[in-house]
């Protein structure tokens, strides 16, 4: 199982994480929903579930619940920009397929 | 690829359904719109990194629009066009325009409403239609920003912004097509921005000089909650002054007297903000008058702009006194002072601001952009985007409310600071036999005569059933929303008959006008009593008269003698001689006589009433019931 993080990434959840003030580290994961199929989950953690796997990659925690993982080994997450907008990119090789934007996807 | 943003712990939001919120401070001289991503609030810049959008419009003959620096480059060129802090003119009546002075570089049409429109080549505009600009301009740059369209906005406004101005600030909203999620006051949004929710509890000061208007807020945190305990200040106050203040310095300096165009005063005012803006550095700045048939060159140093704007800083402490006795709080209590406005980052400011809360202000977050992020961490609350609500602001409305009593007297009925939302009934009762219909009379201010104090709305409640004077029972309910925008209505108890005005005003006061009312309502609070008691006798002499003359009228010829009723009469007549003087302790003598002289008529009435009941009844039916 391997979930990595781009440079820029892990730059960014450390900011945001030390600005929030609070959390142990960050969620990965997906849910069942949107126009495709599944959605990716990108959330801060306060507390970490019994069933979690946690990684440690650059220096960030990622809690992975088991369900998600199937779905998201390989994964690398980026952060990048285009134009004004800026944010969170998951590089997914089990994608299959996506809706327009991009928002949620089939394995 | 989507661009995807951490969210708090399950408030992941489906895709396509992102709760996007901005907080906007919609400025007199800049605006700026904020949002919270990835749990941190930033200003959002535009293509070329500018976070400060002027609040400025220009309107060209094609009927294009320019907003922010683009229209400002023109400021000086085409001044008739450019529309500058536009935000003084908001829910303001064409008379409050003219008060601002001679030296408005365009210029106001006068049309049959009293909302003032600016004269254009593109046509006359209003101060709504022309902030509805700026806030268009904002929300594209954070749909660009954000990737999709913004749920909600929070915009924020003085907090000595009236009913009128708040209304016209949501209205710039809609015309733009934003949805406000609610209007926040500045200061508010600032306190929350600098995080004084994590601080210990206890009384915090919020100082807010912008471009132009002044803002002092005492807060008090307690168990995480903000409570506005006083507002006060003058939003007709700002760095605009200082440059003014400049700007005729350098008038007098290059011996211009009072004849500069349109394009010279522009030029002066730009002139002087560079020349404030280098002072707050520099010890001192050469200053260059060169175009537009200016030709003056000097220096300018510290000494002299304090001489120039002493004054106007020492005004801004008299709000800041008063909301501490407002407030009820000593200077001793308050734990922190924040400095949020732009011209809070002129030295002489913070000096004197220091000295007078006798600790050092916290200077620490731009303070041009504070009040933005306040809003946008307030918006990112109420858009749902946190797992429950963190804080709860509540705000204070700025002038009492009242309602217009018998003999144009004022009965308030939601006090100065209360803090809002708020909603309080009070009771009234008709005045005469058969009354049917009641005017409501909404006012706004501290004084105790209707004719002292603001008219806000004026309505009527019709279909009270016929009743004698003091039966009939009519709820007035006042409501003031989050937003601070009032609602009255009135209902008959017996029937349900209700009428009912969202108050909409067609404009709203000066700055000047609210601490002009304040002041005067302290200044005049002992005559305003007398007033006031001579109103009172004067309506219960009334009162007393409208009684008499219908009893005489029915039971008059049957229960007097002429001579009785003579005396009676001529006890009326002084009475209602009296009635129109100014002696409010005579009319209470002359009505307590009549009341002597007609105390034997009275009971011999309510006999004749008892024995007009009893006629044809037994006694057994009354002793077995």
């Amino acid at each position: 199982m391997a979930i990595t993080l781009s440079d820029n990434a892990a730059q960014r959840i450390k900011t945001f994480l030390a600005n929030r003030g609070k959390g142990v580290g960050l969620r990965l994961g997906v849910k069942t929903t949107g126009c495709s199929g599944l959605a990716y989950v990108l959330e801060f953690v306060d507390e970490v579930a019994p069933e979690d796997a946690v990684f440690e990659a650059k220096g960030v925690t990622i809690i992975i619940d088991p369900k998600s993982l199937v779905y998201l080994d390989g994964t690398e997450l980026d952060y990048g920009k285009d134009g004004l907008n800026e944010g969170f990119k998951f590089n997914n090789p089990n994608v299959k397929d996506t809706c327009g934007c991009g928002e949620s996807f089939t394995v | 690829m989507a661009l995807l943003q951490i969210s708090e712990p399950g408030q992941s939001t489906a895709p396509h359904a992102h709760r996007l919120a901005a907080g906007i401070d919609l400025g007199t001289t800049n605006s700026l719109i904020a949002t919270v991503r990835s749990g941190q609030p930033a200003t959002l810049p535009d293509g070329e990194g500018r976070h400060l959008l002027p609040s400025v419009v220009h309107y060209a003959a094609s009927g294009e629009v320019l907003v922010g620096a683009a229209a400002a480059a023109l400021q000086v060129s085409d001044p008739l066009n450019t529309v500058s802090s536009v935000k003084r003119f908001m829910g303001r009546g064409l008379e409050d325009v003219g008060s601002l002075g001679g030296n408005l570089p365009y210029e106001f049409v006068t049309v049959d409403d009293p909302v003032p429109r600016i004269k254009t080549v593109a046509g006359p505009v209003t101060a709504v239609e022309v902030s509805a600009e700026i806030l268009k301009t904002l929300e594209q740059r954070a749909q660009a920003t954000l990737g999709g369209p913004l749920t909600g906005v929070v915009i924020t406004v003085p907090a000595y912004f009236d009913d009128a101005q708040r209304q016209a600030t949501k209205d710039a909203a809609r015309v733009a097509g934003l949805q406000v999620l609610r209007l926040l006051n500045e200061p508010t949004a600032a306190a929350v921005a600098y995080g004084l929710d994590q601080e210990a509890e206890g009384v915090y000061a919020v100082y807010d000089l912008g471009g132009g208007t002044f803002d002092i807020s005492i807060l008090r945190l307690n168990k995480g909650v903000f409570e506005v305990m006083a507002t006060a200040g003058d939003s007709a106050l700002g760095g605009d002054d200082f440059d003014y203040a400049i700007a005729h310095w350098l008038m007098a300096q290059a011996g211009l007297g009072d004849a500069v165009n349109h394009r010279q005063m522009r030029r002066l005012l730009q002139v002087a903000r560079q020349a404030k803006e280098q002072l707050s550095d520099a010890e001192q700045t050469h200053v260059e008058l060169t175009d537009y048939g200016l030709d003056w060159h000097g220096v300018l140093d510290r000494e002299q702009l304090h001489a120039l704007i002493d004054s106007l800083v020492q005004k801004t402490l008299l709000p800041c006194k008063r909301a501490l006795r407002d407030a009820g709080i000593g200077i001793d209590e308050i734990r922190e002072i924040v400095m949020v406005g732009g011209s809070t980052r002129v030295p002489r400011v913070r000096d004197m601001v220091g000295r007078f809360f006798q600790r050092s202000p916290l200077v620490n977050i731009d303070p041009d952009r504070v009040v933005a992020i306040g809003a946008a961490i307030q918006a990112d609350i109420l858009a749902g985007n946190k797992p429950d609500t963190e804080m709860l602001l509540l705000d204070v409305i700025p002038l009492s409310l009242g309602i217009e009593t018998m003999g144009g007297l004022v009965e308030k009925v939601i006090p100065r600071n209360t803090t809002i939302p708020v909603a309080k009934a009070q009771d009234f009762t008709t005045f005469k036999d058969g009354q049917s219909a009641m005017a409501i009379h909404v006012v706004q201010g501290e004084r105790e005569l209707v004719t002292d104090v603001r008219s806000l709305a004026r309505f009527e409640l019709r279909g009270i059933p016929p009743m004698v004077a003091g039966a009939a029972r009519i709820r007035v309910t006042y409501q003031v929303d989050a937003d601070g925008l009032l609602s009255v209505s009135a209902r008959e108890e017996v029937t349900g008959v209700q009428a009912g005005i969202q108050i909409k005003p067609s404009y709203g006061l000066t700055d000047h006008e609210i601490t002009r009312m304040l002041g005067e309502s302290m200044t005049h609070a002992r005559e305003d009593i007398a007033a006031r008691m001579l109103r009172e006798q004067q309506v219960e002499a009334d009162r007393v008269l409208e009684a008499l003359r219908g009893a005489l009228a029915e039971d008059g010829a049957r229960l007097l003698s002429a001579d009785e009723r003579i005396a009676i009469e001529h006890q009326m007549t002084l009475l209602d001689q009296v009635h129109q003087g100014v002696d409010g302790n005579a009319i209470k003598r002359a009505i307590d006589d009549l009341e002597q002289i007609t105390r034997e008529f009275a009971a011999r009435r309510m006999n004749a009433g008892i024995e007009r009941a009893l006629k044809g009844h037994k006694l057994t039916e009354f002793s077995q019931t």
